[in-house]
């Protein structure tokens, strides 16, 4: 079957920043792909190129086979997008807004109404579909913002970084949303920064850094590579680290990260919880020294540090295009 | 966890909507816009109001308007200079769009691209049709009144909103390159003295000669004087010196001028994404 979405060596610069060197990758039909990377990694940029919003310099770039240079308009009609802002119009209602982009998809006055009734009724906005947007949500312009990106049935649905800025509850609400169009058989690829929700809505994920793709397979394989947990522990006095630090290395493979100002020392261990359970004893003998434990989920940049060596620098908002930061989130 | 679902059927026939109806859905979201933010219509109204009861109470006592009387001659300048500052508020809308991404949905979507172009001047025109609506009512309350041929001054009215199209342009191109409505603000800020040093609300005669050869020749007073020309019939011929056409043919050439010059701007501005 016709991949969802091919790049091949895709490059495209704005003025000094390479916002994507040589970028490979393949969303296959019937996938949800995850685009995970850091800030200013090219994620937007490659959704931008997707989308036909920004002309890739070099490489090339399929939509399910249509080469987005050459046959843009049927790109257009097989997509939808959905941004880091919720591009819907606040003094408009939710259905207005709904029935605006199905109209601009091209579908008859009819068809419009009944979409947008759909599209509510399934994002759970009925109530609120006569209401002026600018009276709605942050969570709930998001949840409207990804039903107009859906109204025109697209094969394909574009998510750039669909949670940034919402509170815990509104995010697993919109994750809930997105796996339920994905039970009905959308194609999804999203960009996101976090190792949890590309872990929660995936099922093949790409991870990209300075606009190239350093590693890619399933969650399950990416975390098996990058370890399963992290055991964190935060010491009572600093000369305890040593100690304490070759006691956490007994559990796994790598070596413990050390962080001597916040006197803590983590472990990525390759375990689930319940079987790190059972290996919490051999830490027994430091525990005196030790003020606070805990197992997590692996953070991007500890699977950033065990995937390629390296681990993630931020620099301050330097490789992010235009200064178009997305605005926070009320 | 995700689940791989199976490949949809056939995606929905590549369907497009067409520019007329591309355009006029995107026109109706402007036109809703400005309808459900009274905030903006009474503001604006206000200002203009207050504006010109303080020239024509205020100031024009002292200001000598040849055989027009001051009310006759200030009131083709306050409509004409209202299309202006009308505009300011399209070059902070465009800048809006454009961040809020708004404008980038509408790219991403089956349209032809001119639709949000000509969706937002369609926009823009049915809200200047309005407010000159309006202007030239608070006009005729405060005194003013035709001299010249009921025609004439209907062309004067027209001649108003093609100076609104041209000027649309201009605050297009505005907005899509100042990036955040507070810069497209700021920049529109420049009507000011385009408004100013015109003969919208002074002859231009009462000027310094430096800043008179700017005032005489500058679109805004060629517009201002068409507009005075076509309702005040003789009188205002007299005052300034050359009949309508005059005025009416070099205030077209301006606004065609700056249709060519700002139209291809936005537009390339509007590709380049």
């Amino acid at each position: 079957m016709t991949p969802s979405i091919e790049a091949l060596g895709l490059t495209k610069r704005f003025g000094k920043t390479l916002a994507l060197d040589g970028l490979d990758l393949v969303a296959e039909a019937g996938q949800v792909l995850a685009v995970l990377g850091p800030n200013g990694a090219g994620k937007t940029t490659f959704i931008r190129a997707v989308a036909t919003l920004v002309q890739p310099d070099g490489g090339e770039l399929r939509v399910a086979g249509h080469d987005v240079r050459r046959e843009p308009g049927v790109v257009r009609s097989l997509i939808g997008l959905a941004g880091q802002y919720a591009a819907v119009e606040p003094t408009m209602t939710g259905r207005e807004n709904l029935e605006m982009i199905a109209r601009l998809f091209g579908q008859s006055r009819r068809d419009a109404k009944a979409n947008a009734v759909r599209v509510l009724a399934q994002f759970g906005l009925s109530e609120a579909a006569d209401r002026l947007v600018r009276t709605y949500s942050g969570g709930m312009r998001r949840k409207l913002d990804l039903g107009a990106s859906l109204v025109g049935e697209p094969r394909i649905l574009l998510l750039d970084e669909p949670t940034t800025g919402l509170d815990p509850r509104a995010r697993i609400e919109l994750w809930d949303a997105i796996r339920e169009l994905v039970d009905h058989g959308t194609d999804v690829v999203l960009t996101t920064q976090y190792l949890d929700e590309a872990d929660h809505l995936a099922s093949q994920i790409v991870i990209i850094d300075h606009g190239r793709a350093i590693a890619a397979g399933t969650p399950t394989e990416l975390k098996q590579r990058a370890g399963h947990s992290v055991v964190e522990v935060h010491v009572r006095e600093p000369e305890d680290i040593p100690r304490v630090a070759s006691a956490l290395a007994e559990l796994g493979d790598g070596e413990p990260q050390i962080d001597e100002a916040t006197r803590r020392v983590s472990m990525t261990v390759p375990a689930g919880t319940a079987q790190l359970i059972g290996d919490l004893p051999s830490l027994a003998a430091v525990g005196p020294a030790l003020e606070d434990i805990a197992v997590r989920h692996p953070k991007l940049d500890e699977v950033f540090l065990a995937l390629t060596g390296q681990s993630l620098e931020q620099p301050a908002g330097a490789a992010k295009r235009r200064g178009r930061e997305p605005a926070p989130v009320a | 966890m995700a689940i791989a679902a199976p490949a949809l059927p056939a995606a929905p026939a590549a369907h497009r909507a067409n520019l007329t109806s591309s355009t006029f859905v995107i026109a109706k979201r402007g036109a809703l816009k400005f309808l459900r933010t009274p905030q903006l219509i009474v503001v604006g109204t206000l200002q203009g109001a207050m504006f010109l009861l303080i020239f024509r109470y205020v100031f024009g006592g002292a200001i000598s308007s040849g055989a027009l009387s001051y009310v006759n001659f200030l009131v083709p300048g306050f409509v004409t200079s209202s299309v202006l500052f009308g505009g300011m508020g399209s070059a902070s809308a465009v800048a809006e769009d454009l961040q809020a991404g708004f404008i980038d949905r509408l790219r991403s979507l089956p349209i032809p691209r001119s639709s949000v172009l000509t969706g937002r001047v369609v926009a823009d025109m049915a809200m200047l049709v309005w407010s000159l609506i309006i202007t030239s009512a608070i006009g005729f309350a405060v005194g003013f009144r035709l001299h010249g041929s009921v025609p004439a001054a209907l062309g004067a009215f027209a001649l108003c909103v093609a100076f609104g199209f041209a000027f649309d342009w201009l605050f297009i191109a505005l907005g899509m390159i100042s990036g955040t409505p507070q810069a497209a603000q700021g920049i529109g800020f420049m009507v000011f003295p385009f408004t100013f040093i015109s003969s919208a609300y002074v002859p231009v005669s009462s000027m310094p000669g430096w800043l008179q050869s700017f005032a005489a020749n500058q679109p805004v007073t060629m517009m201002v004087n068409s507009v005075r020309a076509l309702t005040q019939g003789q009188a205002a011929v007299a005052t300034l010196g050359h009949p309508a056409g005059y005025f009416v043919v070099r205030s077209l050439l301006w606004a065609a001028a700056m249709v060519v010059a700002f139209a291809p701007l936005a537009v390339a501005r509007y590709r380049r994404g």
